[in-house]
C-alpha cells in the first residue's frame, strides 16, 4: 500500500486517499465537444510516469496532484490543488 | 504414546497427542495414514509435508461457527478437545464413492472445466450438478463466526519474516544495533530448519539456540510474534501479518480476538522465509506413505514420530541423505537411498554408503499399495528395475526458495542454475532476502549472512557443529520422460504430468494459459510444492531452459487467510454507520415504520393499529391532497454556495440557468455527468446577492459533495467562492397540501412565500428558512431550521397540521404523490443511462453550454432521440397492481422495449399507475403493452400515457 506524502498532513497510508482520475482526462469546460470527448475517452495510458488527481478523503479532504510511475508505483511528486489563497 | 497429555478426535474417533504436535504429527503418531481424499479423483491421501505447503492433508477443524474448512493438518497445533473431520468424502474416508472419479478420470481430463464452459451452451448446466458434489473441498460453515477479529498497525525499522537461523541472526543483530525490530514466524516455536536438524550453534543445540535468540531479541526491545504469517507485501514497504491467537476451531481466551491482522510499515524488510522442498514426479507419488524428505526429518526430530518402519529415500541432492540418517537414528530401516545423480560425490554420500544401500542413477518410477498405504517402490536403477518393499518413501526433488513476498514487493527473480531454482534478484523496495530464501544452504554461511543483514554490515562468525557436514544441493527438478500411472505435479488440484503434456499438445504454450487450463497451482496451496515440476515439464516440452518458460504471478495472501481477518471489527452492526434523523424520536413516537435508505433510517409510513403499510401510505397521500401533510426531508443534500463567483460555480455544476435568478427566488435544476447523462437533480435558491442554497437528492448527497469540491478545487481554483455542506447542520420539514399556506402563515405570522420563492421567518421562536417548492403537486414549503432546533419546529407544525386535519406522512406516500406528478427520482428513473432529453428536461438545458456535460450531451448517441428510452406514464388496464421493475413487451417472451421504473396506486383516483423508461416512448402514447415479470410470473396490461397524471397545468401549487 502506497505511502502518500500529503502536503498538508505528511506521509499517510494510501487507504486514507481516493484516486480520482488522470490529469489528462480532465475535460476543460470550454473545450469543443469533439475535443472534450477525445479527452474523456481516449487516454494516453503510458507505461511510465503520469499525473493523477487524488483526494485525501479520510484525512484533510484536500485535493492533490501526484506524479506517479504506473509500473513501480513510485510517487515522484505531490502538490496540492485548490485555491492558492482562500477567498 | 509417551508424554501424551492431550486428546483430540478425527472423524469421531478419539486419539492422544503430545503438546506441541501438529495435527498431522499426531495423526501419523497414531498410525492414521489416510487423512483426506483428493480434489478431483478422490484418491486416498496422507500427510506429505510438515509445513504450510502441505497440499493433501486438508481437514475441517472445529465445530459450528468455528469450523475452519481446508485447514492444513500440518498447520494446526493440537489442543485439548480439537475436533477434526475429513472432507470431500462420502460416505466415509475409507470407502468413498467419489473415487469412481478416479476410474472415470478419462472423462474429466485436464481442461475439463474449460471445455464444458466453452462447449455447447447447456453442457456445463448438466455437469455442474454432479461436479459440484464430487469435486471440492470442505464446506464453509453455515453458522456465524462467534469470535472476533482485530486489526492493528505497527511500525518498525526492521521487519524480519521467518524465525529460522537466518531470521534469528538478523533480528538479533538488528536488536543489538539499536533498531526497532519486529520478527514474525508462522510456526508456534522459533527455529525453522533448526527444529529438524541435529546441529549445534555456538555449542548449543539448534532449538535451544533459537529459543535463547528470541529471548535476547525480546529483552532488547524487539517484538516477536509467533503463529504470525506475513501474508502480503505491499507498496510503501507495508507488510500484512495475520497472527493466530487461537488455533483453528479453538475457543480463544476470554474477550480476546481469535486472529489479529497487523499492518506493519517497515523501514527495511528482511525475508528469511526459507525454502520448500519439491516432490518427485512418478507413478502413484501421492500414496499415503510418500512424503517430502525434510518433512520426514521434521516429524522424526521435532515431533518424535517415525512415519514408517521401512523407508526408501529418493533424492536428487545431498540434503535427502540427512533424512536417511535421521530415520536410521530413530530406529527405522532404511531400505535404500535412490540418488538420481550418476556419480554423487560428497562427504555425506560417503558416510551414507557405509550405512545404507546407496543406488545411483536411481529414481522411483512407480509405487504399489497394500490397502491404501504405500507397500512397494518400483525403482529404475541404471537400465534396470528394482522392487523395494517399503511403507515410507521420503523424496527430495530439490528446493524452491520462498520468494513470494519478494515478488509481491515488485522484486525480480534470478535463475540459479546450480540449484535449478529461482532465487530473489533485484529488489524494488527496501528489502533483502536471506538464508534459504536467498538460495543459501550452508548453515554457518546463512547465520553470517543473516547477522550482516541485520547489523548493517558488521560481520560475526558462528561456530556451527554439524556432524553430517553440509551437502551441496545440486541437480533438482527431476523430470521423467514418461511416467507410469498418475504422476502428480499439483497434488491438491490433481494435476498430473500427463495433464501438462495434454495441455501442451492442445496448444497451451504460455505458463499462464497452462495454469488456467489445467488448474495447476490454483488450489489453496497455490502450487507451493508443485509449480516448479510443472514448469520444468513445460520448459522441457518447449525445448527451453526453465527461466524462459516463465512464471505465474505471486499474489497475496501467501497462505489462505480467514475472511474475518480482513473484515476485522467491521462486521454486524459495525459493518457500516447507521444514520438516524434528528427527529428519529418524534417519528418513533408517531409509530413510524422504518425504511433503510442508504445509511439512513427514514419513516416509510405511520400505520395505524391494524392498518397495512400500503393502506397507511395511501391514506397519508390522500391526506396531503385533501388537507395537508408533513414529511421529514432533512436527508436532502444541502450546500451553501457563497461569494462573488457563487453563481459562476453553480453554473458549472448545474445545466440550467442560475445567474439570472433574482434574490429570494429558486429554480429546479439538473446536474449532468461529463458524459452528458443525468447525475442528479435539485433546486437552487438565491438567498442573498452572493449567497445561494443548493439542494440535491438524498441518495446522491455524498457524490454531489465530492462533485462540488472537485469543481471548486480542481476545475475552478481561481473562483472567489465558498462551498459549505450544510446537510448536517440544517434539518428540514416539508409541509404540503391545500391547507399548507394557511397553517404556515398562522405559525409565522407572515404570508407564506409564493411558489419558487424563499423567505426567512420565525416559527416557534426559531429562525427558519422557508422555500416554496412542490414535489407533491400541492402547495408546499420546505422549512429549514438548525438541527438542534428542528424538534420545536416539527412540534409546532405537527400540532397545527393535526388541528387542520392533516399529519405526518412517510416515504411511500411521498412516492405515490410524485409519481402522480411525473417527477423523476434519482436511482429509479435517473439510472445513470438517461439524458435530460430522455426524461423530458431537455428544454431546461443552457444553450450557451459551459456546464459539466454540455459537450457530452451533444454526443450523437444521446442527441439522437430515435431508439432511446424515454420517460412515459403507464396506466394499468384493469385492477391489478403494477410490478416495479417489470419488462415492457408487446407480448410475453418478446424482447423488452423498456421497464417499469416506479409504480404507485392513484392518489387522486383509483387503480394503479407508474412511470417507465420506454424505447421511443413519447411516440407510443396510447399504445397497449404488457408489463411482464418472468421471475415473479406477473403479467399486467398497461397503456402508455403522459407521465403527468395530476394537475398538468400546475394550478394547485400556484397561488
Amino acid at each position: 500500500m502506497m505511502l502518500i506524502d500529503c502536503p498538508h498532513c505528511g506521509p499517510r497510508a494510501q487507504e486514507e486517499f481516493t484516486y480520482e482520475r488522470t490529469r489528462d482526462s480532465v475535460v476543460p469546460l470550454d473545450a469543443a465537444p469533439a475535443a472534450a470527448m477525445a479527452t474523456l475517452y481516449a487516454r494516453a495510458n503510458p507505461r511510465g510516469e503520469e499525473d493523477e488527481i487524488w483526494r485525501h478523503t479520510l484525512g484533510c479532504r484536500g485535493w492533490l496532484e501526484l506524479r506517479r510511475h504506473r509500473m513501480t508505483h513510485a510517487i515522484v511528486a505531490v502538490r496540492p490543488l485548490g485555491p492558492a489563497v482562500l477567498p | 504414546m509417551s508424554g501424551a497429555a492431550l486428546t483430540f478426535t478425527f472423524d469421531g474417533k478419539t486419539y492422544a497427542a503430545r503438546p506441541g504436535q501438529t495435527l498431522a504429527a499426531a495423526l501419523l503418531d497414531n498410525g492414521v495414514a489416510v487423512v483426506a481424499r483428493s480434489f478431483k479423483y478422490h484418491r486416498p491421501r496422507g500427510v506429505m509435508a510438515a509445513g504450510v505447503e502441505e497440499p493433501s492433508a486438508l481437514v475441517t477443524v472445529g465445530e459450528g461457527g468455528r469450523a475452519e474448512p481446508n485447514t492444513r493438518a500440518t498447520d494446526v497445533f493440537v489442543y485439548q478437545g480439537l475436533v477434526a473431520r475429513s472432507q470431500n468424502v462420502w460416505p466415509s474416508l475409507a470407502f468413498d464413492v467419489g473415487a469412481i472419479n478416479g476410474l472415470a478420470s478419462r472423462l474429466i481430463p485436464a481442461g475439463f472445466y474449460y471445455k464444458t464452459f466453452f462447449g455447447p451452451p447447456r453442457r456445463w448446466m448438466v455437469y455442474e450438478r454432479f461436479i459440484r458434489k464430487a469435486a471440492g473441498l470442505g464446506p464453509a460453515p453455515a453458522d456465524a463466526d462467534p469470535d472476533s477479529f482485530d486489526h492493528r498497525a505497527a511500525f518498525c525499522d526492521v521487519l524480519v519474516v521467518g524465525a529460522g537461523p537466518a531470521g534469528l541472526a538478523a533480528a538479533l543483530a538488528a536488536t543489538q544495533a539499536g533498531q526497532r525490530v519486529m520478527l514474525v514466524e508462522q510456526d508456534s516455536v522459533p527455529g525453522g530448519a533448526l527444529l529438524r536438524e541435529d546441529v549445534r550453534i555456538d555449542g548449543v543445540g539448534g532449538p535451544e539456540w533459537a529459543a535463547q535468540a528470541v529471548a535476547q531479541i525480546r529483552a532488547g526491545g524487539g517484538r516477536v510474534l509467533l503463529r504470525a504469517t506475513a501474508t502480503g507485501y505491499w507498496d510503501g514497504n507495508l507488510v500484512s501479518v495475520v497472527q493466530r491467537l487461537a488455533e483453528p476451531g479453538q475457543v480463544p481466551a476470554a474477550a480476546a480476538p481469535v486472529q489479529r491482522l497487523w499492518k506493519v510499515r517497515c523501514g527495511k524488510v528482511l525475508l528469511a522465509t526459507g525454502a520448500i522442498e519439491r516432490p518427485l514426479a512418478f507413478g502413484g507419488n501421492d500414496r499415503p506413505g510418500v512424503m517430502l524428505a525434510q518433512a520426514v526429518r521434521a516429524y522424526v526430530r521435532r515431533h518424535g514420530v517415525v512415519p514408517g518402519r521401512r523407508a526408501v529415500v529418493a533424492t536428487s541432492n545431498d540434503d535427502g541423505y540427512r533424512t536417511a540418517f535421521a530415520l536410521a537414528d530413530a530406529g527405522a530401516q532404511v531400505v535404500a537411498v535412490l540418488d538420481s545423480r550418476a556419480a554423487p560425490d560428497s562427504a555425506i554420500v560417503d558416510q551414507a554408503r557405509g550405512r545404507f544401500a546407496v543406488l545411483t542413477d536411481a529414481r522411483p518410477i512407480d509405487t504399489r499399495a497394500r490397502g491404501q498405504r504405500l507397500a512397494t517402490v518400483i525403482a529404475q536403477v541404471g537400465g534396470g528395475e528394482q522392487r523395494l518393499a517399503a511403507d515410507l518413501l521420503a523424496m527430495s526433488g530439490g528446493f524452491t526458495p520462498v520468494a513470494h513476498l519478494h515478488k509481491q514487493a515488485g522484486g525480480d527473480l534470478a535463475w540459479d542454475a546450480a540449484a535449478q531454482a529461482f532465487v530473489p534478484g533485484t529488489a524494488r523496495q527496501a528489502q533483502a532476502s536471506i538464508g534459504a530464501a536467498a538460495g543459501g544452504h550452508d548453515l554457518a554461511a546463512i547465520l553470517a549472512q543473516g547477522w550482516a543483514a541485520g547489523s548493517g554490515g558488521a560481520p560475526r562468525g558462528f561456530a556451527v557443529d554439524d556432524p553430517l557436514g553440509m551437502g551441496t544441493p545440486a541437480g533438482a527438478a527431476e523430470v521423467p520422460q514418461a511416467a507410469r500411472g498418475k504422476a502428480f505435479v499439483d497434488f491438491q488440484n490433481d494435476v498430473t504430468l500427463s495433464d501438462i503434456d495434454l495441455a501442451w499438445r492442445e496448444g497451451y504454450r504460455s505458463v499462464e494459459h497452462l495454469k488456467r487450463y489445467t488448474t495447476l497451482g490454483m488450489g489453496t496451496d497455490q502450487g507451493k510444492t508443485g509449480n516448479m515440476a510443472a514448469l520444468a515439464r513445460l520448459a522441457q516440452a518447449q525445448g527451453v531452459d526453465i527461466p524462459q518458460a516463465g512464471l505465474t504471478t505471486f499474489r497475496p495472501p501467501y497462505t489462505p487467510t480467514t475472511l474475518g481477518a480482513f473484515a476485522g471489527a467491521a462486521v454486524g452492526e459495525h459493518a457500516g454507520p447507521v444514520r438516524r434523523l434528528r427527529l428519529h424520536q418524534a417519528h418513533d413516537d408517531l409509530g413510524a415504520a422504518w425504511q433503510p435508505v442508504g445509511y439512513w433510517f427514514r419513516p416509510r409510513s405511520y400505520p395505524r393499529a391494524g392498518e397495512s403499510l400500503g393502506a397507511a401510505s395511501l391514506r397519508e397521500a390522500r391526506m396531503v391532497r385533501q388537507s395537508l401533510g408533513m414529511v421529514d426531508v432533512s436527508t436532502l443534500a444541502t450546500f451553501e454556495v457563497s461569494g462573488p463567483d457563487a453563481a459562476a460555480l453553480l453554473e458549472m455544476a448545474c445545466a440550467t440557468t442560475i445567474g439570472r435568478l433574482g434574490v429570494g427566488r429558486g429554480r429546479y435544476t439538473v446536474m449532468l455527468r461529463e458524459d452528458g447523462l443525468v447525475m442528479d437533480d435539485g433546486t437552487a435558491w438565491r438567498l442573498a446577492e452572493q449567497r445561494y442554497l443548493l439542494t440535491s437528492s438524498t441518495g446522491g448527497a455524498d457524490r454531489m459533495a465530492q462533485h462540488l469540491s472537485w469543481l471548486r478545487n480542481v476545475m475552478a481554483p481561481h473562483l472567489k467562492v465558498s462551498v459549505v455542506n450544510v446537510q448536517e447542520h440544517l434539518g428540514a420539514v416539508a409541509l404540503a397540501g391545500p391547507q399548507a399556506a394557511r397553517v404556515l402563515a398562522g405559525l409565522t405570522g407572515a404570508e407564506a412565500p409564493a411558489h419558487m420563492r424563499c423567505t426567512r421567518a420565525v416559527l416557534a421562536g426559531v429562525d427558519v428558512l422557508i422555500l416554496a417548492a412542490s414535489y407533491s403537486g400541492e402547495r408546499a414549503f420546505e422549512v429549514y431550521a438548525p438541527g438542534h432546533q428542528l424538534r420545536a419546529v416539527w412540534n409546532a407544525l405537527h400540532g397545527a397540521a393535526v388541528a387542520a386535519g392533516g399529519g405526518a406522512y412517510g416515504l411511500d406516500a411521498m412516492d405515490h404523490l410524485r409519481v402522480e406528478k411525473g417527477h423523476v427520482v434519482i436511482g429509479a428513473e435517473v439510472d445513470g443511462r438517461v439524458s435530460a432529453h430522455d426524461i423530458g428536461l431537455g428544454g431546461m438545458l443552457r444553450k450557451s453550454g459551459g456546464f459539466v456535460g454540455w459537450q457530452g450531451q451533444q454526443r450523437l448517441a444521446i442527441a439522437t432521440a430515435s431508439g432511446r428510452r424515454q420517460l412515459v406514464g403507464l396506466t394499468v388496464i384493469g385492477g391489478q397492481a403494477l410490478p416495479e421493475g417489470a419488462m415492457l413487451v408487446t407480448q410475453e417472451g418478446q424482447e423488452p422495449l423498456g421497464h417499469v421504473t416506479t409504480a404507485a396506486p392513484r392518489v387522486a383516483g383509483e387503480g394503479w399507475i407508474g412511470l417507465a423508461l420506454l424505447s421511443d416512448g413519447r411516440a407510443r402514447d396510447g399504445q397497449e403493452l404488457l408489463a411482464w415479470s418472468a421471475t415473479r410470473n406477473l403479467r399486467v396490461p398497461v397503456r402508455v400515457c403522459d407521465p403527468v397524471f395530476y394537475d398538468r397545468e400546475g394550478a394547485r401549487y400556484r397561488d
